[in-house]
């Protein structure tokens, strides 16, 4: 059984600030905005709340393309958008605050999107 | 008019147990716009789940977070078990909830020492871990960890606790809710506490809501949030009310937070009297394929592990969305238009998680 219904719309980029318009209009609240690389494309995901009821919009792009902010009518989204920016290298144009790459301040440059990894065997033999 | 200068706040700083920068730009003493950036102990564990198989990626999920390490491994195996649709059995959902409240104790009574300590009240400071000790002694005593206790599995927790021992962790708690209430009095009745945090970091409801406050930062502007009433665990069975403030500044989050520690007491008790006898996990087989945004109230707010597999024993993605991340916008809000002396304790008033925030 499941712990709550979630609700997940496919939707395509150039829909996406109208079903989030209508969503903010609705008095849903912003719960995150996510990224997955799925080999050549980003799933990109964005969840909504609203007295626990779960809706989530799904956009699909490929690595370069530019998407909109939602900063707009979430003030608080640029924290995830520029997350994304700066872990999967995602051009989010239009946000309220940009951070051009150092909101998440690593010594290694972003993005993070092709992780590279120390070493498969035990840490002794790295 | 005054000239603006931008001073940096952190990211070492004495009232920061963990590392976060804020440029705040100010005019003379007060404070007009705060920009913060992260970044200083990103981990990468998120990625690490393409190296780990998905019931070995609950240790890392764990070590996500210090503090609340049981309630990150709890939402993870959560996700994995709705995708795998998984019946956890009772007693399992039960411990998970004694186990979580017992989280919620420590974390908060950690964070009220830490306060305490912002506004350079030494001997609170003290007395609020004091008391933490003893939950973390039950802690170790339960799980065999004090700070990552690892009992939580895919299918069910690996530990059970003995019936003797849960009868004696609640008589314990009569005289433990009596120091707290001693400590409360003193943290929500004392001048000196008073005058730092009423009226000091103001946000209202419509902004907690709108910028997407979770936990106490949200409950202490008076919005109801709390996923617990989404009837995770055990929490179904037992009857319980968010906790909230309508004071909305610094004072009305540490209230919530000094009520929640009552509410936990009861909880503890109400879980451990309803606990059923039976199977503490389930045998678990095949690999997730699909995908669920497990969610659930940490001390700190809502969490969000989103799990996503394709039917292998390594997981497509795993993303951990924690509650000090999306109180930043909240925080940047509350520190436009305060006096410098105030920066601490209102940083300090959401509770920042930055481990856990930058996974």
């Amino acid at each position: 059984m499941k712990i709550e219904e979630q609700n997940t719309a496919d939707i395509e980029l150039g829909a996406l600030i109208g079903r989030v318009e209508a969503l903010k209009e609705a008095g849903f609240r912003l719960v995150q905005i996510h990224c997955t690389k799925l080999d050549d494309r980003l799933e990109i995901n964005y969840s909504f709340d609203r007295n626990y009821e779960f809706q989530n919009l799904r956009i699909n792009v490929g690595i370069e393309t530019e998407i909109p902010s939602i900063s707009g009518m979430y003030w608080g989204s640029f924290a995830y958008e520029n997350e994304m920016h700066d872990l999967f290298g995602v051009q989010v144009k239009g946000m309220n605050i940009d951070f051009h790459g150092t909101f998440i301040r690593t010594a290694k440059k972003y993005p993070f999107r092709e992780p590279e990894f120390r070493g498969e065997g035990p840490c002794q033999e790295r | 008019m005054s000239r603006k200068i931008v001073m940096p706040f952190g990211p070492q700083h004495p009232v920061l147990p963990e590392p976060i920068h804020i440029d705040l730009v100010l005019e003379d003493e007060t404070v007009v716009e705060a920009i913060p950036s992260i970044g200083y102990v990103h981990r990468g564990l998120e990625t690490l789940v393409a190296k780990r198989e998905y019931p070995e990626y609950v240790y890392i999920a764990e070590r996500t977070c210090g503090i609340c390490s049981f309630i990150h491994g709890m939402t993870f195996c959560q996700g994995v078990e709705q995708i795998m649709d998984l019946e956890v059995p009772p007693r399992a959902l039960y411990l998970r909830t004694i186990w979580s409240e017992y989280s919620r104790l420590h974390s908060h009574l950690l964070w009220l020492g830490c306060f305490a300590d912002s506004m350079g009240f030494e001997n609170l400071f003290m007395n609020s871990w004091k008391l933490r000790e003893s939950v973390l002694d039950v802690l170790e005593e339960t799980t065999g960890g004090r700070v990552i206790q690892g009992s939580c599995k895919v299918g069910g927790v690996r530990k059970d606790i003995p019936d003797t021992v849960l009868e004696r962790m609640v008589e314990d708690l009569d005289p433990f809710e009596s120091e707290l209430k001693s400590l409360g009095e003193v943290f929500l009745k004392d001048n000196s506490i008073c005058s730092r945090t009423k009226g000091v970091g103001r946000l209202s409801r419509k902004d907690a809501y709108d910028l997407g406050a979770v936990g106490p930062t949200a409950r202490g502007s008076g919005v109801d949030i709390d996923l617990r009433k989404t009837g995770y665990a055990a929490y179904k069975d037992l009857s319980f009310e968010p906790v909230t403030s309508a004071c909305g500044d610094c004072y009305g989050r540490c209230e919530v937070r000094v009520r929640e520690l009552f509410s936990s007491v009861d909880l503890i008790r109400k879980a451990v009297s309803n606990i059923p006898q039976g199977e503490i996990e389930v045998k678990v087989k095949g690999n997730p394929d699909g995908e669920y945004f497990s969610r659930a109230e940490q001390p700190r707010g809502e969490l969000v592990h989103y799990v996503k597999g394709n039917g292998s024993k390594y997981l497509v993605r795993s993303r951990i969305r924690t509650p000090t991340l999306t109180n930043v916008p909240s925080l940047v809000k509350m520190l436009q238009g305060c006096e410098l002396a105030d920066v601490p304790v209102i940083v300090l008033s959401i509770d920042p998680c930055i481990g856990c925030m930058e996974r």
